[in-house]
């Protein structure tokens, strides 16, 4: 018999509040409601042992608690339980059961399971139709379950009706072998929607097309006999576009080495060779993070992952695994780098997008609103970084109503790592043969079958909702510090890596190219309930764990370790060099594969583009009466407005490393760089900046590269970072990438990659792409519709600062400061991205700011020089005079050098007492006095002697913070 | 007397012990971060140290409750040797989840008649969101730990911070000299334009003492304020004082807490 433990609050409580607040915005008519939360303990406890369960979980100042009678409102019309769906994770239940099985002595797995729900009881006028909208706006269909009762059934006994989530999994164990030996149209139909089950359905997505499936097709053939389901399911995790980035690297037009060799490899490669010496590139592309070098101690490593997919469907889980997969990536690189910085960035439909989706024909399967999908990653990256304890200081916001079907989600994380440790040269690991594989962290369960090859297709009614995991932070973290705090110090193994897209099946599998080969024991891997099949096993992505190879003699000392810190590890396997990936399950071997098909067996495939036609439609042509309508309306403009609700709510101060905060200045303004000092005792810091400009594909994607790389670098430099001293990640999210179009555009956008990362000499260390963001559904009429979103391309640079001391903010600072813009501003809002000139000036700017001469700097990027303008008269509160006509280049229509977003610019103040200093230093730069801070409380800004704008910064920090304010 | 020794405990999410560990350091004291399970093991390493510091963190991910779980932990395993600990001429701090752990430990009680009482919570922020800021600090206090601050900045980084108790209760730590730290409107408050109690907590409360002043528990993080650059204000400050002719700072206003405990074991 389950026991169900009722808590409610007997203060005020704010969730409750915020609850009403929010239905009563929404419409409807709510006078009161009640949170109670319920732990479901599934077990025959004695009274005993129950009665010292409640004090766990309840405080008795403020909470009152009761067992098997429900805790309701006196007055109240529905009640809405809310609990999870079998096997989706459920963080504070597995919490309760480690209490449990701490006070009352038992093993964690022989502690009764516990599942947590919350009712939400409502009182106010509401129809049976209205309640279900309510309930419907308060939970996910794809990992939870709700129940409505109104409080005449409720009373009736029937409470909410809420049954166990437990479990039960019957399907067959076996492994199957897959005949192959089928018609073409067969074997596409096996390719795209997954082998057959017994019952004639597909189990989910392989994601291989005719060509690869006729490889594998011929491979069996030749060893002469079928593939098993397994080894099926395992060729596709490999093979796929998430892993293997196969349009990257397949021959396209001209190009037979691919673009990822061609544009990206290769510009690292040059200016490695060109900066001899002063490389600081220490492990590119071949990780899960690249690494530059820090000082002579450390090294620091960075990745930016994309998670996409998730997101659309559970905007919370599908953020949270983001960014706590992604700190999986700081510590599998080289030897375990400890994560010291997030960041992020959403692409999201605008929250005012009220369109209605669906997934499906009949309209049963709605995609969530463009709100909740924003509440909820936001939600999602606060859960993951602030749990994890990982400032998560530097991020952006970007909307566009293409991202309706398909959000992006960005989340990076910085590593730290010793460069050696006692003559061990950290970013290296090779596994041996003998070495045992051992699975650290999470069980497997369910969660996360096919997301790699999800991932790699578009998004539809197929999707399966098992590719929605959600993140257990606490878990990684315990992890997380047994491994680079201790483990990796004392030397316990010889290799690791995350378990990330296609789980053991990829990150097995890739270890074992180290060593040669690999076998591994399926029935050894623990699992989160009994019955899963060895192919769901080998494949899922359930998260929190990582694969180790540990020397046999090390691994008494690594076992004893992890159980010390609450870490389970098991020992799956052992590394070979049989030159065979083999896998047994109960001693029967169900998968054998040569490592060499499994990894290069892919038949290369070629491409070919179509070039993509030049359209204007990317410019912002809205026009206004007055050039200060223009201004406000622009601060209020979501792409540009301040979003101090995300920055307050990610802790960037844990840790001790913050220099440059997110919001800066006394008008708290988002900053497009943060500053760090990750190691204490050192005066050094790591930039940290990104640019983003997805509508300029649609003019030409090359020009958006550009923008993009230009854009990332300045927002770096404004701040203090050193050209020098800069690394770049790439993170490429396309569209519709079968269409020969798109692949020109990606050829554009790879081809400015190499031109400006060579021109500038700042190395890509590391990247990822993501092919197929396009949402295939109908609308509210049931129509079909086909959303893409625009090709978008992440830069985001890391660069090391020799001195935090010398960092520079972008409010103004003093009345009276003079104000200079760099760069020249064109007539011509796509003018071509100068790279020469841009590179020359940076340097410059560098060399200024080693000796505080430069008082504030702000880089000139979305909503061109007026916003730059704005931001850094409200980051100070001071006012300023501006007179147009001297700023320099080609614009002479205010309007124009107002809002042309044109590359290279950067606005700078200056005491006046440097002035002659900085203009020296400068010289040979364009730059140009445009004017001086003011006591007032007035942005004023002239054209010679005509005024263009006149506006109080209070109205102007009004439009700046009204667009988010209630977020 | 010579240099003291701080124990810091790590594990199950905690995550600060490593910036207050470096700020004891700084302060001049030996710190030493162990692991909650390797105290457990071996109870008495704790009275070999002379600072119990529970850092800041996420333990257990607040799951039911913050710090509720792994006070829990500190119940059931290390009851008696915190209790020795507390009775002998030591300082503790707990600070943000460390602060939540020690109330729901009931170590730190607003009525300290029985140790081991829950008659304090740390509730969910009114905003009902972790909050990360700067705050201003004003000290009511002569515990040891906050000697020679009158007011002062930290930030802040929390969603559960709202200090609850019963009035009585209140009336009592008053008259006790328990309450600490409140918030107030100072230089940062001003300088952002930020309300003074960020969370809603209860008297402005952001931080209190048990009777003696030796064990202090705060929401405001004095580990993350060590250094001139930590603050929201620097590159203002730096500014100003550059243009007059004054040195710029190194430390930040944090450290002061660090050295106050060291000193109280050395002079």
């Amino acid at each position: 018999m389950a026991i169900r433990i009722e808590v409610a609050s007997t203060v005020p409580d704010p969730r409750a509040i915020a609850l009403c607040k929010r239905l009563r915005e929404d419409g409807f008519n709510v006078t009161k409601t009640y949170v109670v939360d319920v732990y479901t303990v599934d077990s025959d406890l004695s009274s005993k042992d129950v009665t010292r369960i409640i004090p766990l979980l309840t405080h008795p100042l403020t909470q009152k608690a009761s067992v098997d009678k429900p805790l309701a409102l006196k007055k109240f019309t529905w009640a809405i339980e809310i609990g999870y769906l079998p096997g989706v994770t459920d963080n504070i239940g597995n919490t309760t059961k480690e209490m449990i099985a701490d006070t009352l002595h038992k093993d964690f797995f022989d502690a009764p399971s516990v599942y947590t729900s919350q009712i939400l009881f409502v009182d106010g006028a509401i129809s049976d139709q209205r309640i279900k909208m309510v309930a419907a706006s308060l939970y996910n269909p794809l990992i939870q379950s709700a129940y409505v009762r109104s409080s005449r059934e409720f009373h009736k006994g029937h409470r909410t009706g809420y049954q166990i989530p437990k479990v039960h999994l019957t399907k067959t164990q076996r492994v199957n072998d897959v005949s192959l030996d089928v018609s073409d149209e067969e074997l596409v139909n096996i390719g795209k929607k997954g082998i057959i089950n017994d019952d004639g359905t597909h189990r989910g997505p392989l994601a291989l097309d005719l060509t690869y499936m006729k490889a594998i097709q011929k491979y069996f053939r030749k060893i002469g006999r079928h593939p098993t389901d397994i080894e099926l399911e395992s060729i596709a995790q490999t093979w796929s576009e998430h892993c293997k980035h196969t349009i990257f690297a397949d021959h396209i037009d001209d190009v037979p080495k691919g673009l990822f060799r061609t544009y990206i490899k290769r510009a690292t490669d040059i200016i490695r060779k060109q900066k001899r010496k002063k490389d600081i590139c220490v492990s590119v592309f071949t990780d899960n993070s690249g690494a530059i070098t820090f000082d002579d101690t450390f090294m620091i490593s960075h990745k930016v992952e994309t998670h996409n997919s998730p997101s659309a469907l559970d905007p919370f889980g599908g953020a949270i695994t983001g960014i706590v997969g992604v700190n999986r990536d700081a510590i599998g690189f080289g030897l375990g780098a400890k994560p010291i910085i997030n960041t992020y960035g959403f692409c999201l439909a605008p929250p005012k997008n009220t369109s209605i989706l669906y997934r499906d024909t009949e309209r049963t399967q709605p995609m969530l609103s463009a709100r909740r999908i924003f509440d909820g990653v936001v939600a999602g990256v606060n859960a993951g970084g602030n749990c994890s304890g990982i400032p998560t200081p530097q991020g952006f916001i970007f909307f566009d109503d293409r991202y309706r079907g398909k959000p992006l989600v960005f989340a990076g994380t910085v590593g730290l790592l010793p460069r050696k440790i006692k003559g061990k040269k950290m970013y290296e690991k090779h596994a041996q043969p003998d070495d045992l594989i051992v699975m650290v962290g999470g069980r497997v369960g369910l969660d996360g079958i096919h997301g790699a090859t999800f991932s790699s297709e578009a998004l539809s009614t197929g999707s399966p909702a098992t590719a929605v995991q959600i993140g257990d932070p606490i878990t990684q973290k315990k992890l997380s510090d047994a491994i680079v705090k201790e483990a990796r110090d004392i030397g316990l193994f010889h290799s690791i890596t995350d378990n990330g897209a296609g789980g053991l099946s990829c990150s097995v599998a890739e270890m074992a190219k180290e060593s040669g080969g690999c076998i591994v024991t399926l029935d050894k891997i623990p699992v989160k309930y009994p019955g899963l099949a060895p192919w769901q096993l080998w494949i899922s992505e359930s998260q929190e764990r990582m694969t180790l190879a540990v020397p046999k003699n090390k691994w008494p000392a690594f076992s004893r370790l992890m159980k010390r810190r609450g870490v389970e590890a098991t020992v799956i396997g052992e590394f070979t060099k049989s030159g065979k990936c083999v896998v047994t399950y109960y001693k029967e071997v169900v998968m054998d594969l040569d490592m060499e098909f499994l990894h290069d067996g892919l038949p290369p495939r070629r491409l070919t583009t179509v070039a993509p036609p030049k359209t204007l439609k990317g410019v912002d042509a809205k026009l206004f009466d007055s050039q200060t309508e223009a201004l406000l309306s622009k601060l209020s403009d979501p792409n540009i407005a301040g979003f101090s609700f995300i920055s307050q709510q990610y802790d960037h101060q844990v840790q001790g490393f913050s220099v440059l905060k997110p919001l800066q200045g006394r008008g708290r303004i988002n900053a497009d760089a943060t500053v760090s000092r990750p190691v204490l005792s050192s005066q050094k810091g790591v930039v940290l900046s990104q640019g983003l400009y997805p509508r300029y594909s649609d003019y030409d994607a090359y020009y958006m590269a550009a923008c993009s790389i230009d854009t990332a670098i300045r927002n770096a430099v404004v701040v203090g970072g050193d050209v020098d001293h800069i690394a770049l990640l790439d993170n490429f999210c396309w569209c519709s990438a079968n269409d020969p179009v798109r692949l020109g555009q990606l050829k554009r956008a790879a081809q400015a990659c190499y031109d400006y990362a060579v021109v500038y000499g700042t190395p890509f260390i590391s990247g990822k792409d993501s092919m197929f963001n396009d949402f295939k559904g109908f609308d509210d009429e049931g129509k079909p519709v086909m959303i893409s979103i625009p090709p978008t391309l992440l830069i985001s640079a890391i660069g090391v600062i020799p001195d935090v001391t010398k960092c520079i903010s972008l409010d103004v600072k003093l009345p009276g400061d003079l104000i200079y813009i760099l760069g020249e501003t064109h007539e011509d809002a796509y003018a071509p991205v100068n790279g020469k000139k841009n590179a020359a000036l940076y340097r410059a700017f560098y060399n200024m700011t080693s000796n505080n001469a430069i008082a504030s700097a702000i880089s000139v990027y979305r909503g061109g020089l007026g916003i730059a303008l704005a931001k850094t008269a409200l980051g100070g509160m001071l006012g300023l005079d501006i007179d147009l006509s001297a700023v320099p280049g080609t614009a002479k229509v205010p309007q124009n050098i107002l809002w042309n977003e044109n590359q290279g610019r950067i606005v700078v103040t200056v005491a006046p007492q440097n002035k002659k200093e900085f203009e020296s230093i400068m010289h040979g730069n364009v730059l140009s006095l445009i004017g001086s801070v003011t006591d007032g409380q007035y942005f004023v800004i002239r054209n010679a002697n005509k005024v263009t704008i006149r506006c109080s910064l209070r109205t102007m920090q009004e439009a700046y913070q009204r667009t988010f304010r209630d977020y | 007397m010579k240099k003291p020794k701080a124990l810091i405990f790590s594990g199950y999410g905690l995550n600060c012990e490593e910036e207050t560990q470096f700020g004891f350091r700084m302060a001049g004291s030996y710190a030493d971060i162990v692991h909650i399970n390797d105290c457990i093991e071996r109870p008495s390493t704790l009275m070999r140290y002379q600072i119990l510091v529970i850092p800041g963190g996420f333990s257990y991910g607040d799951d039911t409750g913050a710090g509720n779980a792994y006070a829990n932990k500190l119940k059931n395993h290390l009851w008696e040797a915190l209790l020795q600990f507390t009775a002998g001429d030591k300082l503790v701090i707990a600070i943000c989840n460390g602060f939540q752990i020690l109330v729901n430990t009931g170590l730190l009680s607003g009525l300290s008649e029985k140790i081991g009482t829950k008659d304090i919570a740390l509730l969910q922020n009114s905003s009902s969101r972790l909050i990360d800021r700067w705050t201003d600090l004003k000290n009511f206090s002569s515990s040891p730990w906050l000697r020679g601050i009158t007011t002062f900045s930290l930030p802040i980084g929390h969603g559960e911070g709202r200090l609850y108790t019963k009035q009585t209760t209140l009336e009592q730590m008053r008259k006790n000299g328990m309450i600490a730290l409140r918030y107030v409107r100072g230089d940062t408050c001003i300088y952002q334009d930020l309300p003074a109690n960020p969370t809603g907590t209860m008297d402005d409360i952001a931080g209190i003492t048990d009777r003696t002043g030796k064990i202090l528990g705060l929401m405001p993080h004095p580990e993350r304020a060590l250094f001139f650059t930590q603050l929201p204000n620097w590159t203002y400050l730096k500014e100003v004082y550059t243009r007059r002719g004054l040195p710029v700072p190194t430390a930040g206003p944090g450290l002061q807490l660090f050295k106050n405990a060291v000193s109280y074991f050395k002079d």
